[in-house]
């Protein structure tokens, strides 16, 4: 007779899979596969003696509680997001600036939910109103594409010769390589694809500039210039930076008209 | 009655928020147990049920209904449960606060205590050992065994969660349970 196998005898224990009836009926007539059965049962039965702390019937309602705070910073992003989901049905491209803005907005989102805003009734009078955040963090994204630009125009611009000095571009880039990887995680993480990918684009030329030495090769500049003018990485950049440039203009506070004497 | 997950999920996604509410009352529990069962250590099952809804939450939109929301809940358990883990060292390797010996030694000291501390050390000599085995056991092993033998999910819905195979599913199952057997056998001969 041909015993059971441990993985039938498993599959019997957990009544899962096929030709269960035919497992049963070896079991009755074997008494060397029901005693390796009843053993392997008695070994599962210990593992189920293990405690679980109990959780009564409010638990979920606790759980609730804690997680309150955290959800509203989440529905605050969620607001952003959707509060611009017309820009969404701009032309592809131009979309790139307002969702920008966007992706600043979750980014901020998710710096706070890591950082709990105080509650105290000083903090909250204190506090910027969305307003005025929402212009500083534009006006933080709007330098990012600025600099960026002009780190991208300079080396697509820096022209033969063996070498080239890119001190300043180099430093440059390596300041912003940290910003923009956060960014890009903010894009990709609300599924904005087509924002990430420019980010993408844009971080793999930031990191190589930061970390070759200066002076650059003629093969380090060439190659880079491709990688700028492919897919327009330059065009898009400038694009971007314009747009959230815009949206910052759009979201100044109107000031109040200067009197006139008559 | 209650709406369905789905009905719910459903009102979360057109904007309803606060009808997440009902979502996490529901599944609070359950998904506490499994990550009890999977960290090891309340204070880390707490840590993870606040990340598990909070991702859910994040990822709602997402979730298409392609198995059920519970089981796309565990899946994200399983996840949170994983990179606590990999961010923390091993149970085995740090003390538990609540280590069950200090409430047997405590009664063992007491006279008036009514348990039998004897028979009550013995069953947490026993529960360290399935501890110990527990803990032998890899994340994809102890996470396919612990929804298979514990909350009773089918070996497909396993592979969903664990992201693998039915096949490659159920061999953690038995490779589990293999390892678990061999260490617990001796434990069982004693008691049956």
């Amino acid at each position: 007779m041909t015993h059971l196998s441990d993985d039938e005898l498993v599959m019997m224990f957990y009544r899962e899979g096929d030709g269960l009836q035919e497992v049963e009926a070896h079991l009755a007539a074997c008494a060397v596969c029901r005693e390796r059965h009843e053993l392997l049962a008695a070994a599962l039965r210990e593992v189920d003696a293990a405690p679980v702390p109990e959780r009564d019937e409010s638990y979920g309602a606790g759980v609730w509680a804690r997680l309150q705070p955290r959800l509203e910073q989440e529905r605050l992003r969620l607001h952003w997001w959707n509060s611009a989901a017309a820009a969404l049905t701009w032309p592809r491209l131009a979309m790139g600036g307002a969702a920008a803005v966007l992706l600043v907005a979750a980014f901020i989102a998710g710096r706070s939910s890591v950082q709990p805003a105080p509650r105290t009734e000083v903090a909250q009078a204190e506090a910027p109103s969305d307003a005025a955040r929402e212009r500083v963090l534009l006006g933080a994204v709007g330098s990012h594409f600025d600099r960026s630009r002009v780190v991208l125009t300079e080396i697509a611009h820096r022209n033969g010769g063996a070498s080239s000095d890119i001190s300043p571009e180099r430093a440059t880039a390596a300041d912003l390589v940290a910003d923009n990887r956060l960014y890009r995680q903010a894009a990709v993480r609300n599924g904005d694809a087509a924002v990430a990918a420019v980010l993408e684009d844009l971080e793999r030329v930031l990191v190589e500039i930061a970390s070759s030495p200066s002076p650059a090769s003629h093969d380090d500049l060439a190659r880079w210039r491709e990688q700028i003018q492919t897919n327009g990485l330059l065009f898009k950049v400038t694009v971007m930076g314009s747009r959230v440039r815009e949206r910052q203009q759009d979201a100044a506070p109107s000031r109040p008209a200067a009197k006139t004497s008559t | 009655m209650e709406a369905s997950d789905l009905a719910v999920v459903a009102r979360v996604k057109a904007g309803d928020h606060d009808a997440f509410r009902h979502l996490v009352e529901r599944h609070s529990r359950s998904v506490f147990r499994l990550a009890y069962r999977l960290t090891g250590h309340e204070q880390d099952a707490e840590d993870v049920v606040q990340e598990t809804f909070l991702k859910a939450f994040r990822e709602i939109r997402r979730f298409e209904a392609r198995s059920s929301f519970a089981t796309w809940l565990y899946r994200i358990t399983v996840n949170c449960s994983h990179d606590l883990l990999r961010q923390r060292p091993r149970a085995g390797s740090r003390p538990s606060l609540d280590d069950p010996d200090l409430g047997v030694a405590a009664r063992l000291a007491d006279p008036s205590a009514s348990a039998d501390p004897l028979r009550e050390l013995a069953s947490r000599r026993i529960d360290e050992r399935v501890r110990t085995a527990m803990n032998g056991l890899s994340d994809q092993e102890r996470s396919a065994f612990v929804m298979r033998h514990f909350e009773g999910l089918s070996i497909e819905d396993i592979g969903r969660v664990l992201d693998l195979k039915t096949s490659a599913a159920k061999h953690s199952i038995f490779r589990a349970v293999h390892k678990l057997r061999r260490a617990l056998e001796p434990v069982a001969e004693l008691s049956r």
